[in-house]
């Protein structure tokens, strides 16, 4: 039908619509804002003094990730004994935490980069907060291996520096995987969200009307001037930027699932873990993109024509794809642990169903398999309340899912003689509470200092429903 | 302020409401035979890359370089560190790079396990590729550029991101005339003209 269409210069009114209602697509900028409504409403979250709600929202959280400076000079001055772990669990709840908000951070890689490559237009409106959830949660992450090392004072030593007493990193070991895995993945976010910034640091320049303000943004965007010249090599490197990030988030969620899957422990000696972790790094983190967005549309409600519906609706399909097939994964695990016939294998999988971190495993099945299955029914998908509440379980079920892999794994091992309950106490709970707080505050700080949304890739989206409609009053197909 | 002598000047700055308008008249100059002449957007216009005459961006050259150049520094860095010294190095270069080669068994494992050393090669070679298309970006687009005459119009400085369209003739180009070039421009639609100084 399109194509027949395609060839008819001259359409009557009647094709006209036709056309149209099949061309329809869910708008995803709504009530036909135009480009100086769009740059209106973004910066002046950023330049309008903040509402109450925010001071609100961002006391609580730079209160909760006091505790982070409170346990770490506590835990650093008396030694890591106060944390909770003993042989035979050496990997509590720190390491626990470091997979849970790095896999967090992919997700935000993922909609930018991923969702770029795919040309999925509705990445446009998210990908900035994405990205900035990313480098937060990378952030929140490194404190926990920082932290476990022991000797913080030698972190130095996982870095090649040539020093004068030539000691060597040994670079088979799965702890430099991580040292380069994570630190690459760290620099380059930040530059990826950077060069993402600079167009919208130049919109902001343009604002500004104090003279430090207007010389600072222009030294952040490096003069940038919105000529096409500059914009046709911005989006090719921005193009391959998203390309490199793609390679390089399938590789740190697959070092990070390697560190586990290389050693011989029951549970985590195992070939699904790689793809498991990345499917489930989209899960949570988009869970968390969620948890973070719809409270921030609902606290500035022009943000609601640019975070549409749509854009809820597509997180949580999104959601409720990788949820199951995270399920799917679950159940394979089961299904090899039966099939491989090894004792350990079965005992451990046995373990984790009827043992004593049993609630970890069905908090884990309840909330990452069934839960988003709510996501079938179009009416669950279009409240954004019930998302963001489904959202916040998913992440709870994503936590537990780091306690079955590390602490159920590592207290029962193969000689029933050294198994040992782990208990994590205050202290491991406070720095993790520490760094959910740290994370929130983060964010909070960086809707005001930075657009949330990115102005000119929204606006691009604005320039197409323009083509569309100018196209289609001039009679002729949109796009010939 | 407007400029008195035609040196003075730096190009004839339009402003257009729509991009429609402004890639008609950006087809128009070029068919005219201009070629020193610049458009500003608040986004990116597909299509005008190829009416500005462009050719395809060679940044993506830059990402492929800088991910080789960082995979040989990765090779170089875990080969130097990991391996025995080699006996060529004993001979020609007893007292120099003393500080390198650092052999450690370690689980049995061979001095150079290049399975265990994918992933630092992988990550070398990607955070060298981004940095070298970051740097490719800024060195095609000639940036840091603290200054550029066009921001001398007031209105294209506070309006080139937010919502119009500008286009800018420049001085340099072979058929500029500032008369007739200004009459072209208000011709092709444009909503206001100006002469922008140097």
């Amino acid at each position: 039908m399109i194509g027949k269409f395609g060839l008819e210069k001259n359409l009557s009114e009647e094709k006209k619509a036709l056309l149209l209602k099949q061309l329809e697509r869910p708008p995803l900028v709504l009530n036909k804002r135009n480009y100086g409504w769009l740059t209106e409403a973004i910066c002046s979250i950023v330049e309008k003094p903040a509402k109450l709600e925010w001071w609100i929202a961002f006391l609580l959280s730079f209160l909760l990730s006091l505790l982070l400076p409170l346990t770490i000079v506590y835990f650093i001055s008396t030694g890591l004994g106060v944390w909770g772990l003993n042989s035979p669990v050496f990997w509590g709840l720190a390491i626990l935490n470091f997979v849970f908000w790095i896999e967090i951070g992919h997700a935000g890689t993922l909609i930018s980069a991923i969702l770029l490559l795919t040309r999925q237009k509705w990445r446009n409106s998210v990908n900035r907060a994405a990205e900035a959830m990313t480098i937060f949660s990378v952030l929140c992450a490194a404190v926990f291996p920082l932290f476990h090392i022991g000797r913080q004072w030698m972190f130095w030593y996982l870095v090649p520096v040539p020093e004068s007493y030539a000691v060597w990193q040994n670079f088979r070991a799965a702890l430099l995987w991580d040292e380069f895995a994570v630190g690459t993945y760290f620099t380059v976010s930040c530059l990826f969200w950077y060069f993402g910034l600079i167009p919208d640091i130049a919109v902001l320049r343009d604002r500004a009307e104090k003279g430090w303000k207007k010389r600072l943004y222009h030294i952040l965007c490096w003069g940038w001037s919105g000529s096409a010249t500059e914009w046709h090599h911005y989006e090719l490197g921005y193009l391959c930027l998203g390309g490199i990030a793609t390679i390089l988030v399938v590789s740190v969620a697959s070092v990070v699932s390697t560190d586990f899957a290389t050693t011989v422990l029951p549970g985590w000696h195992e070939t699904i873990f790689p793809p498991d972790f990345i499917t489930g790094a989209i899960f949570s983190g988009f869970a968390m993109i969620a948890t973070l967005l719809i409270p921030l549309r609902t606290l500035y409600p022009q943000l609601k024509d640019v975070i549409t519906p749509k854009h809820i609706d597509n997180m949580a399909r999104i959601m409720l794809a990788t949820g199951s097939m995270v399920g799917y994964s679950y159940i394979i695990e089961l299904f090899v642990a039966w099939y491989s016939a090894n004792v350990y294998e079965k005992y451990l999988f046995l373990n984790r169903i009827f043992g004593p971190y049993a609630i970890a495993y069905f908090l884990m099945f309840g909330f990452n398999v069934f839960l988003p299955q709510l996501f079938w029914w179009r009416k669950i998908r279009s409240s954004p309340w019930a998302v963001f509440c489904i959202s916040i379980l998913i992440n709870v079920g994503m936590w537990s899912e780091r306690f079955v892999i590390v602490v159920t794994a590592l207290s029962r091992d193969f000689l029933p003689g050294s198994w040992r309950m782990y208990y994590p106490t205050w202290v491991d709970i406070g720095l993790f509470v520490g760094t959910v707080g740290f994370f929130f505050m983060l964010f909070l700080l960086f809707t005001r200092f930075f657009p949330v949304i990115s102005i000119s890739e929204v606006k691009t989206l604005v320039y197409e429903m323009e083509r569309k409609e100018y196209d289609l009053k001039k009679g002729t197909l949109y796009g010939a | 302020m407007e400029p008195e002598r035609t040196e003075d000047i730096y190009g004839l700055g339009a402003e257009f409401d729509s991009i429609h308008k402004l890639m008609a008249a950006a087809m128009e100059l070029s068919k005219l035979g201009y070629t020193q002449w610049e458009v500003y957007s608040p986004f990116p216009i597909h299509g005008i890359a190829h009416v500005r005459r462009l050719g395809k961006s060679k940044v993506s050259l830059f990402s492929l370089v800088g991910g080789l150049i960082g995979l040989t520094i990765a090779l170089v860095m875990v080969t130097a560190i990991s391996a025995p010294r080699p006996s060529f190095f004993k001979e020609v270069l007893s007292s120099h790079l003393q500080g390198l080669f650092y052999p450690l068994v370690v689980q049995g494992k061979p001095y150079l396990g290049f399975q265990a050393f994918v992933p630092v090669l992988i990550e070398m070679t990607i955070l060298f590729a981004s940095f070298s298309t970051v740097i490719g970006v800024l060195f095609f687009n000639r940036m840091p550029s603290p200054y550029k005459s066009v921001w001398n119009w007031e209105r294209l400085s506070q309006k080139a991101m937010d919502d119009r369209f500008f286009l800018v003739v420049e001085n340099a180009d072979p058929h500029f005339s500032e008369d007739k070039t200004k009459l072209i421009l208000k011709q092709l639609g444009a909503q206001a003209v100006v002469s922008i100084r140097r």
